[in-house]
């Protein structure tokens, strides 16, 4: 084979990749501004699902409580992950058997997580709810929003931290001013992941939110939904979640790529 | 003289490997010291021990004749030019310099006001407002060591300040740290392992190795008496002629004797080492009377240095090759080439006998 045929195989292998990944989202898409709403035919643009969407309490109250959900999760992840990727690599003598702990939640996967911490919250007798998938989401965020920020950290310079204490700085005060300002990218795009991941996730959700309706979250509110088959309203909340995962994931990526450089 | 610092048996161990044994200088007031020796001697540990980086496994340290041991190094009046700089990447260089005075709490027109004036000091007024990563390496070691100096520390610490630096600007920032150093007036502590750099720059230097000082001295005293045979080794090039002591010298095999002084300690009959500086020795004729020392050899090697020119002159039953630097001048008097036979001398007073095991470096049981 010639080169101009070996490059025009490879970009058809290119090109038919892509449309199976993203040809089914770029319909779903296209049909949440359908206005007849059947999947078969193309009646015109409207955003009238959106309006609909926006007007059904049960939908509103799932998404209210995912916000929650992966506010909350993210917030107190980005914190304790942040700690837990400062303390690791601080610490002079590596071991092994503490970063497979820490990476862990990241392999496990959701569905034996999910069972697990069901259990443990029901060995505990925890009445579950928001706070029990709040808590759950916080397992496997932390994982991500410190692989992330020590991702970071292995090339931030310690003798900065050891130089502001030669100046004259406390360390509260070396955190606050130098190391923080450092890693902040990172942590920024690790708080993002975490969001996108809390926002989206099913499995661990549907089993640690307890019996009621009360708590549940918004991919929980869409499978529920499905049983009466897929209607317009679920593509345009669906065009929904992904816009924001786009977003935050670009933020996302735009920022580590900030720290890279430096 | 007053001293600033002292350090009293000031040791160090981390676990069974001890970097810094027993210890005990004394730095004065204005001075430009030096921790001079190899990687591993123990320098930077106990320069980071003065900083407050590394707790004491013995002895104490006294800055002003208070005990500053145990202070955190938020608290010790001293400040270190780390290495590798450790600029704050987010911040320009003027933020840089005003950091301390900000942990200090001063007043904001008197951090600007002192943060200028060491901007001047430094040449650095035009690069201010530039980041660390917007300047380069002779740049960032100049706010590196404004940022330590603005804060008026009574010692200011620097580990290997010029080791990052290629060699043509090493040598203008030798100057250029000296003439800062007597402009502000502070105790410069300088670790290097660069014994030309400690020499061309301090006023005294320490040697050490494994832990200890082997001597410390003006830069004349560790190069014109080494106080042993490593010192003579680490300091400048010279040349070693093993033997056993006799009353007057070195009796050295297939060279004969090297007349010297023998050093307090050293008994004839003890195996000795000779050894004379390159510099010290010249060319005789063989036949004229001379020097109270020669050696016959043939000329191996010629390196022609501009200023000088280096002869390597094998000697028959010596090891090594005798290094020989001739001016340029001595040089052209006399025609020489490899394999040119040749006879080297030098007078007794520029021997130095050396017992040639160090006693310290026995293994203590």
């Amino acid at each position: 084979m010639s080169d101009a045929s070996t490059r025009l195989a490879l970009r058809a292998v290119l090109a038919a990749v892509f449309v199976f990944l993203y040809v089914p989202i770029a319909v779903l898409v296209a049909l949440s501004f359908n206005e007849g709403g059947l999947p078969t035919a193309w009646s015109g643009f409207s955003v009238k699902w959106y309006v609909s969407l926006a007007s059904n309490s049960a939908i509103l109250l799932a998404a209210g409580n995912t916000l929650i959900v992966a506010l909350a999760s993210t917030a107190i992840a980005t914190v304790l992950g942040t700690l837990l990727a400062l303390g690791i690599e601080m610490r002079r003598s590596r071991s092994r058997g503490l970063e497979a702990l820490v990476f862990a939640p990241m392999i496990i996967p959701d569905i034996v997580l999910a069972i697990a911490l069901l259990s443990f919250f029901a060995a505990l007798d925890v009445t579950m709810g928001l706070h029990t998938i709040v808590a759950a989401h916080v397992v496997f965020n932390l994982a991500f929003v410190s692989a992330v920020v020590r991702a970071r950290l292995k090339s931030f310079d310690w003798s900065m931290v050891e130089a502001s204490a030669d100046l004259g700085a406390s360390g509260l005060t070396t955190f606050r001013r130098v190391t923080l300002p450092a890693i902040l990218p990172s942590v920024v795009a690790g708080a993002l992941i975490a969001f996108t991941l809390s926002v989206d996730e099913f499995i661990i959700a549907f089993f640690t939110a307890g019996a009621g309706r009360s708590s549940i979250t918004l991919p929980m509110q869409i499978y529920s939904m499905l049983r009466f088959g897929i209607t317009p309203e679920i593509n345009a909340l669906a065009t929904l979640v992904i816009a924001v995962s786009v977003v935050a994931l670009t933020i996302s990526q735009r920022l580590n790529r900030g720290t890279i450089g430096q | 003289m007053n001293a600033v610092l002292t350090t009293e048996a000031v040791s160090k161990r981390f676990g069974a490997v001890t970097a810094v044994d027993g210890i005990s200088l004394a730095i004065r007031e204005n001075e430009f010291f030096a921790l001079l020796g190899p990687s591993g001697c123990g320098k930077t540990t106990l320069l980071r021990m003065l900083a407050g980086f590394e707790s004491l496994s013995g002895g104490r340290i006294l800055l002003d004749g208070k005990d500053i041991s145990p202070l955190p190094p938020n608290r010790r009046p001293l400040n270190l030019m780390f290495q590798s700089y450790a600029l704050f990447p987010h911040m320009t260089a003027r933020a840089n310099i005003a950091y301390g005075l900000e942990m200090e709490r001063l007043p904001r027109a008197e951090i600007a006001a002192r943060v200028d004036a060491i901007l001047a000091a430094t040449q650095l007024e035009s690069l201010a407002d530039r980041k660390p990563d917007a300047l380069s390496g002779g740049q960032k070691q100049r706010v590196a060591l404004a940022r330590a100096l603005v804060k008026r520390p009574r010692v200011l610490l620097l580990d290997e300040p010029l080791g990052a630096l290629d060699k043509k600007l090493r040598g203008a920032m030798q100057l250029e740290l000296k003439r800062l150093q007597s402009e502000v007036g502070i105790t410069f502590i300088v670790v290097t392992h660069d014994q030309e750099e400690a020499l061309v720059m301090a006023d005294r230097v320490a040697v050490l190795k494994d832990g200890r000082v082997r001597q410390c001295g003006t830069p004349h005293e560790v190069y014109e008496r080494p106080a042993d045979r490593f010192v003579a080794d680490f300091i400048g090039v010279m040349n070693f002629l093993p033997g056993r002591a006799v009353a007057d010298g070195v009796e050295v095999p297939g060279v004969g004797l090297v007349r010297g002084a023998l050093p307090t300690g050293l008994s004839a009959g003890a195996a000795a080492v000779a050894a004379v500086r390159p510099e010290r020795l010249s060319l005789v004729a063989p036949g004229a009377p001379g020097p109270d020392n020669r050696i016959a050899g043939t000329v191996a090697a010629i390196a022609y240095h501009g200023l000088d020119v280096q002869l390597h002159v094998a000697c028959g039953a010596l090891p090594a090759p005798i290094l020989v630097r001739l001016t340029a001048d001595a040089a052209e008097a006399s025609p020489l080439e490899p394999g040119t036979p040749v006879t080297l001398g030098w007078a007794a007073a520029d021997s130095r006998i050396f017992a040639e095991r160090d006693t310290s470096e026995e293994p203590t049981r």
